[in-house]
């Protein structure tokens, strides 16, 4: 069945089964791997998008329920790198494997646009549900900050 | 341990080649070992121009990878040895994956050993490189090479009109005769302009823009992508099976059984549903309908295990060390301290599944491994695909975590077995609950111990008894198994001096497999011993920071009880160096906020010294641990920065560890199955994490590792400042608290 929806800004169509994951979609149907698979039951985070702005775990999302819908990847923040949350990333040098980072950022991105200036009570409560098993919290945190008040400059 | 392993490892390398069953211990050999091992020392010098450089004419310079990039940094800290040697402008170095090639890599990466391992070896590779581009320079000039001298990417003669860079030498210096590895000239360590500092890390631009490749973004044409299901019990095996459901779910292609393999894979065996994307073959996994047979393994659970422990405390075990007679010491000891502790078997949980993508064609094979042994990968599939290894290139991805999960090859067997099958590229990946349940576990462990101090507060005796399920006794051909040689480190030779030491041991049976989880023995080995040396202090009334110190004693080197001639000795002077470094940066013995307790503990590891102070505070049972400051030494720091950041990431694997996750066995199977029930510590819980790096010049050692062992205890150690009770089993819980 087909389902439509805007993908990172482009109109996207894609005929699959109905209830498959918006993941498996975007990684396996489009080949766009950098949304990550980590449990497939919502608990860690890696799989995060935006769905019409708000964050989203694709690895329960059913494509059909996108249908008509905005969805924005990590590959939709820029195609360089140069967003600020991924430039406030790399300045302190969070990733370490990297895998969950994807996700980590896509939540990120997503509580600046709410909350430009989070306090650290603002972080724990957006950025809870991703986990990172190398344990970049600290620096997670830190890149945050940095890239509020990278967005305040700009 | 050492011999052991020496023997398995070259067992390994060649069986491995004739593709065999293989079997590798080498991931635990101390890094210099590696080094000392007949084969790595008969490897023929290779081009540094072929193996670790490559230049363009176009100047484009590319420094090659040899170990497995997971997270730890090494994709940079390994390339700035290179690129220091070879007088490069760190901005401008690229990085790329070696090729599989034993004969001139060392691809194991494990043990905490890449950059301890590959310090001296890459600087003379970089240093040959350099004198070879210096030669080239000086005859085209026709000048004394002395008088040239490589800079920035170039070769510099005079003025700086006299500038040629490495693109434009490469092609006369790679013909030049390679200069002996052994007296090439090497920088002083005073104009180091990369080693020594902060660096970010390489890759960190694909990882922050979601363009990183990791295994499981591998994509090859016409590849499908498979799940197996797997006996849940350990060692059982299928009985029958039903695929008529599962081949009705769209998009499944294939649905056929493959077979366990026993000793080195621990393959379970099982049915791959193949289907043309992953969650079609998921949906086809849960429509197969089987029937497994559980086996012997049925009955065991974790309180059958726990039972075990008593039974064998109950006994004397094999005595291992025995210096004096702390028994007859114990017996006399008018006050003695007495504790048992218990650690439960551990899952890594990588945050990327295992998997693993395979292409056998008749000719060749091709596979995309997220591993940290490509070698052992490429001797699998030349075993399953009956091709010789040279037929099998290995790719060599980025690893989403890696924390020793990835030093298996079970699923890399299982790859092969599909591949070979099915005949078309296929990429075999795990889920959480398969990562959960069926993986290499950090053994579960009982420990007693008894103490005495005489009345000047000295160390009078130490006793040790441990039971745990051995790494060894499941890894060892059968019949030579040594289980005690996996399961002490450090414990076997503290720092504490006492003059009656006794450490005795029996191995637990069990069906659950174990291998080596981060930081190993020394995850329980640090646990225990610096949580009883902390009791002893309590009992002596002592600080326990005053109190390590004095029973250190004086500056000596304490021989690696375990491995005396390829180990390196335990340094006291180093030991009391990081103690004191993190007391001072913690303000031990200076107020805290109210609420708020310490605890300390200091220990030595892949011959790197740590310690740490954790302050906390415990309300209505639970702990917030609010702050680690750590002291580590690991010799030269190549990367201060990258350092930090592993210290840091071990800090919350610790935490892991001590404040939520055990794997329980019921039923022969693993009670845990994702991130609900196997908890990971989120932001919310982590701590802030100071670490200072001490700038020694000593030769660098592991640092992958050794920030690990010291978390627990001083968590525990705090805890008891706190409430006055002692936590001798972990995961901490809410009732020990109360």
């Amino acid at each position: 069945m087909a389902t439509s929806f805007t993908l990172n800004g482009k109109p996207q169509t894609v005929d699959v089964s109905p209830d498959m994951p918006l993941l498996w979609v975007l990684r396996d149907t489009l080949n766009m791997t950098g949304t990550k698979f980590g449990c497939g039951m919502a608990l860690c985070g890696a799989c995060t998008v935006h769905v019409n702005g708000e964050v989203a775990r694709s690895c329960i999302t059913a494509i059909s329920s996108v249908a008509g819908k905005k969805v924005t990847t990590i590959e939709g923040l820029s195609a360089d790198g140069s967003h600020p949350v991924q430039q406030a990333w790399m300045e302190e040098d969070v990733p370490q494997c990297g895998y969950c980072q994807s996700g980590q950022i896509m939540s990120a991105v997503a509580l600046l646009s709410k909350k430009p200036k989070p306090t650290d009570a603002d972080i724990d409560d957006a950025m809870s549900g991703n986990i990172c098993r190398c344990g970049t919290y600290q620096r997670i945190r830190k890149a945050i900050h940095r890239a509020a008040g990278m967005q305040s400059k700009a | 341990m050492a011999t052991a392993s020496v023997v398995n490892r070259r067992e390994f390398l060649k069986t491995g080649a004739a593709g065999g069953v293989v079997l590798v211990i080498g991931f635990h050999l101390a890094p210099r070992a590696v080094a000392d091992l007949a084969e790595e020392r008969e490897k023929k010098i290779p081009n540094p121009f072929d193996a670790w450089v490559r230049i363009t004419p176009d100047n484009h310079v590319t420094l090659i990878l040899g170990k497995s990039e997971m997270g730890q940094g090494i994709m940079t800290s390994l390339p700035m040895i290179l690129a220091e040697e070879l007088c490069l402008d760190w901005k401008n170095v690229k990085v790329e994956q070696a090729p599989t090639n034993p004969k001139i890599y060392s691809h194991g990466t494990g043990g905490s050993g890449s950059v301890a391992g590959s310090w001296l070896p890459l600087r003379q590779a970089g240093a040959a490189a350099r004198e070879m581009l210096v030669s080239a320079a000086a005859a085209h000039w026709n000048v004394s090479p002395d008088t040239c001298k490589a800079q920035d990417g170039g070769v510099l003669h005079g003025a700086r009109k006299n500038f040629l860079t490495y693109g434009e030498l490469v092609s006369d210096a790679a013909k030049l005769p390679i200069p002996d590895f052994k007296t090439v000239p090497l920088k002083n360590s005073s104009e180091f302009t990369i080693v020594g500092h902060d660096t970010r890390r390489f890759e960190s631009r694909e990882k922050a823009t979601g363009t990183a490749k990791f295994g499981l973004d591998s994509r090859v044409p016409g590849m499908q992508f498979a799940v197996i299901a797997r006996c849940p019990v350990f060692g059982g095996k299928l009985k029958s099976f039903d695929a008529e459901k599962a081949k009705a779910v769209p998009g499944v292609r294939d649905v056929f059984p493959i077979d366990p393999v026993a000793q080195g894979a621990f393959t379970a065996g099982g049915v791959a549903v193949l289907a043309d994307n992953s969650w079609a073959a998921m949906q086809g996994r849960k429509a197969l309908q089987i029937s497994w047979e559980e086996g012997p393994a049925a009955s065991e659970s974790s309180a059958s295990l726990h039972q075990q422990f008593l039974d064998n405390a109950a006994k004397p075990g094999k005595v291992v060390r025995n210096d004096g007679d702390a028994g007859a010491v114990l017996d006399g000891a008018t006050k003695k301290t007495e504790a048992i502790y218990e650690l439960p078997f551990a899952c890594h949980a990588t945050m990327e599944p295992m998997n693993c993508t395979v292409h056998i064609r008749p000719d060749g094979a091709e596979a995309w491994v997220p591993t940290q042994a490509p070698q052992w990968a490429q001797a699998v599939i030349a075993g399953v695909s009956k091709l010789p290894p040279e037929k099998v290139i290995v790719h060599t991805t980025l690893m989403g975590g890696g924390f020793g999960r990835r030093y298996q090859a079970d699923f890399v067997m299982e790859a092969a077995q599909v591949a070979k099958v099915s005949g078309k590229p296929v990429m075999v990946f795990w889920t959480r609950e398969d990562d959960m349940q069926h993986g290499f576990y950090r053994p579960a462990s009982y420990h007693r111990f008894s103490g005495a101090l005489d009345a000047k507060g000295n160390l009078a005796a130490w006793k040790h008894f441990q039971s745990s399920t051995s790494i060894d006794a499941m890894w060892s051909p059968k019949g030579k198994e040594t289980p005690e040689n996996s399961e002490f480190a450090t414990a076997a030779f503290i720092p504490y001096q006492t003059p009656n030491y006794r450490l005795e041991y029996t191995v637990a049976n069990s069906s659950v497999p174990r291998a080596w989880w981060r930081s190993v023995e020394h995850s329980s080995s640090g646990f225990v011993v610096e949580s009883f040396v902390d009791e002893l202090a309590a009992a002596a009334g002592a600080d326990p920071l005053e109190f390590r110190l004095r029973l250190i004693g004086d500056d000596r080197k304490i021989p690696d009880f375990t491995n005396p001639k390829q180990g390196k000795p335990l340094d006291t002077a180093r030991l009391k160096n990081v103690l004191r470094l993190a007391a001072e940066k913690a303000g031990w013995g200076k107020p805290l906020p109210k609420g708020v307790y310490r605890g300390i503990a200091g220990y030595f590891s892949f011959e790197s010294y740590t310690a740490a102070v954790v302050e906390l505070s415990v309300k209505d049972g639970a702990v917030k641990v609010q702050r680690i400051v750590y002291a580590v030494d690991c010799g030269r720091p190549i990367n201060p920065e990258g350092v930090r950041a592993q210290v840091e990431s071990a800090a919350i694997y610790a935490l892991s560890a001590s404040l939520h996750d055990a794997i329980t066995i019921k039923g022969g199977r693993v009670e845990q199955s994702n991130f609900n029930d196997y908890g990971m510590p989120r932001i919310h819980e982590a701590p802030t994490t100071e670490v200072h790096v001490v700038l020694s010049q000593e030769e660098p050692t592991g640092i992958g590792e050794p920030g690990l062992p010291v978390v627990a205890p001083a968590m525990c150690n705090a805890i008891f400042a706190a409430t006055g009770k002692r936590l001798r089993r972990l995961p901490i819980r809410a009732e020990d608290l109360a």
